[in-house]
């Protein structure tokens, strides 16, 4: 028992973490509603009481995946380039104003058209990468910069130049047919891109974790100076992983467009490069986990959105618990004694383990 | 005459630019106190809505502007200090646990908020109070300045002010000696018996009295009401700023009054038909921009004179030494 807790340490302090947030969400719907049974109920359960509460479920999951394994990538080569929502939004307004300026069949349209909100991402993730990698500018405070800069250039784009003037708001025109994602069951708007999230997700800890250049973005993360000595290209990895990065956010911005909407509808920024940050840090910055953390993230939401509509409890309950659980995820202190006292413990037993066989 | 140019040219955009420039000169102090002492605080936006609230909501509840202005520095620098306190005492990564603090803030301020007043949005069923406006008495009366520099809040006055005490703080105390030196080398600042992270605390406790000071001011002077997630990414320009003024007091308020500058040419243009997206991005492409050529500047020094550097960090730390024989502490 304490080898196994040993062994999956992290994983369970991660769990514990989640617990924490859960039981503080518990009791603040205690202290805070006038049915608390009730309220908890539905914010509990919610999410699986009905086939569009789910459907929600998994389609906000999706984008949450793909800048989680974007963010994630970055992470894993100790680069705090939190890019991705800016990468995420000016690829969707590039790659819609290409959907609707060109014209050919569906599949190459899709193709296409990802290919180019891929490529936008992963310029948007070489520009810190490159000002870091040579001359050691802050990637955080320049990926931040590119946030705004890509939030102005999208809505520039989608505004002055591809805006719908029929519809009553701001929006894109809307996409041609051949660039939609199909959407696969009836009655929900769940789309390829929630299968194409899972395949980036797989592809992503392939990469990560079963390709030379992935060996090396973990190792330059881990150590940089033991990178260099083990004659890793430190400046191109730093680079790299940026730029798959954005790459990866930008090809998920885009799905959300050609799968949902089917228009460019943002006129503030989603958010979901932030969130992608705090799936990534829940999921340990690996792509399989992240999956997992994206659900829970998305079913907290959907639970807390359901929560405000029939019960009387505000949503933001769930901007609270995610804040709780990632810092008690990354404060490295948290639980540390406890695993010191087991690791001692052990020690003792195997040194006496080992006098008993002498 | 161009209508832009003539808005321009009009004494109210002087005043705009001035009152603008306020809640990003204030937590851009923050952000460089704690950047000077070598940690990123990236939780500015947090810490201002902090401050907001909870100015609002003491004032509307006590009647009193002075526990308002208690209860938003008190609640700004609780969050610098609990920023500190995981990030040095457990041990999380300050980005993470500043991008936490800040998810945090937005949250609970909205919650709170409709616990208190049953309202999502603002707080504008409460009656809240505002920081006094101030006439200079001489200058009010001169031409043009009078209405560019009087009668601003006096928040504004003090975001002024706060650019001298920076430099004063930073330069000519014995805690700025020892901020700068745990910035600049923590291990030598420890050598010579310096707490790094007590430092370090401090450092990010000030940011939180910046930040507090940004904040009180966007919902109890530039506005007279609290609405949810109000900063609108105040804390993030702050940080450019910063960067753009090179974490120096000088450079942070022309920084500052660029972003007022083009911020406020968005607004008067807004009715014109020039797309401001592309006017709002300027500040944000400089900032990126002088950040790179900052870089480049510094590691070449860096390649050419490593030697001085290095006697540069030694006279610090002797000053130091000097600061702490001669205070007996």
């Amino acid at each position: 028992m304490e080898k196994f807790i040993l062994k999956y340490f992290t994983l369970i302090r991660t769990l514990i973490a989640i617990l924490v947030g859960v039981i503080i969400s518990v009791v603040l719907i205690y202290i805070i509603s006038e049915m608390p049974a009730y309220a908890l109920k539905q914010f509990l359960l919610g999410p699986v009481l009905s086939v569009s509460r789910f459907s929600n479920v998994i389609e906000n999951a999706s984008p949450m995946i793909f800048c989680g394994v974007a963010i994630a990538i970055a992470f894993q080569a100790k680069q705090f380039n939190v890019g991705a929502e800016g990468a995420l939004f000016l690829s969707a307004a590039v790659g819609t104003a290409f959907a609707v300026s060109t014209g050919m069949p569906t599949v190459f349209h899709i193709i296409l058209v990802l290919i180019v909100a891929g490529i936008t991402g992963a310029v948007w993730g070489f520009v810190p990468g490159i000002l870091k990698a040579k001359w050691g500018a802050s990637e955080l405070v320049s990926s931040l910069m590119m946030n705004y800069i890509a939030y102005f250039a999208g809505l520039y784009l989608i505004n002055s130049h591809f805006r719908d003037k029929n519809a009553g708001f701001l929006v894109s025109i809307r996409l041609p047919e051949t660039a939609w994602l199909p959407q696969f069951i009836p009655g929900t708007r769940m789309h390829l891109g929630i299968l194409l999230s899972l395949v980036f997700a797989f592809l992503g800890y392939y990469f990560l974790y079963h390709t030379t250049t992935g060996y090396e973005i973990r190792t330059t993360g881990h150590n940089d100076k033991f990178a260099r000595f083990g004659g890793i290209n430190v400046i191109k990895v730093v680079v790299l992983s940026q730029v798959i990065s954005g790459m990866i956010a930008g090809i998920g911005g885009m799905t959300e467009v050609m799968g949902i909407h089917h228009r460019f509808n943002w006129q503030n920024s989603p958010g979901y490069g932030w969130d992608g940050v705090i799936v990534a840090i829940i999921g340990r910055n690996h792509p399989l986990l992240i999956i997992l953390a994206a659900f829970f993230l998305s079913y907290l939401r959907v639970g807390s959105q359901v929560l405000n509509l029939m019960a009387d409890v505000p949503s933001e309950l769930v901007a609270v618990i995610q804040a709780i659980i990632i810092i008690l995820i990354t404060a490295e202190a948290f639980l540390s004694k406890w695993k010191y006292r087991i690791t001692m413990k052990q020690a003792e037993l195997e040194e006496a383990g080992n006098e008993s066989i002498a | 005459m161009n209508p832009l140019l003539k808005s321009i040219l009009s004494t109210g955009f002087g005043f705009a630019i001035l009152r603008v420039m306020t809640p990003i000169l204030l937590p851009a102090m923050g952000v460089a106190i704690s950047e000077l002492a070598g940690s990123v605080n990236i939780a500015l936006e947090g810490i201002m809505i902090m401050a907001a609230f909870f100015g609002v909501i003491v004032s509307a509840f006590t009647g009193s502007i002075w526990l308002a202005l208690l209860a938003g520095i008190a609640a700004g620098v609780t969050s610098g200090a609990i920023l500190a306190y995981f990030h040095l005492k457990l041990k999380a990564d300050i980005i993470l646990a500043a991008i936490a603090l800040n998810m945090f803030a937005s949250g609970f301020t909205i919650f709170m908020l409709y616990i208190f007043t049953g309202d999502k949005g603002s707080t504008s069923s409460l009656k809240s109070l505002v920081f006094p406006e101030i006439q200079i008495p001489i200058l009010k009366s001169i031409p043009v300045l009078g209405p560019i520099f009087s009668g601003h809040n006096i928040m504004t006055y003090i975001a002024l002010l706060a650019v001298p005490f920076f430099y004063f703080l930073v330069f000519r105390t014995p805690l700025g000696l020892r901020i700068r030196a745990v910035g600049q080398n923590p291990h030598a600042a420890e050598s010579v018996g310096i707490n790094v992270n007590r430092v370090k605390f401090y450092a990010l406790m000030l940011s939180g009295l910046f930040g507090a000071l940004g904040g009180l001011y966007l919902s109890m002077g530039y506005v007279s009401w609290f609405s949810r997630d109000m900063t609108a990414g105040r804390g993030f320009i702050a940080i450019a700023a910063a960067t753009l003024g090179g974490n120096m007091p000088m450079g942070m308020l022309w920084a500052s009054l660029l972003f007022g500058f083009v911020n406020s040419i968005a607004i008067y243009i807004a009715s014109l038909d020039i797309p401001s997206e592309l006017i709002q991005m300027i500040p944000y492409l400089i900032t990126v921009i002088a950040l790179a050529i900052f870089s480049i500047k510094v590691q070449m020094k860096k390649k050419h004179v490593e030697g001085a550097r290095e006697l540069y960090s030694e006279e610090v730390i002797s000053g130091v030494v000097k600061d702490i024989s001669s205070d007996g502490d």
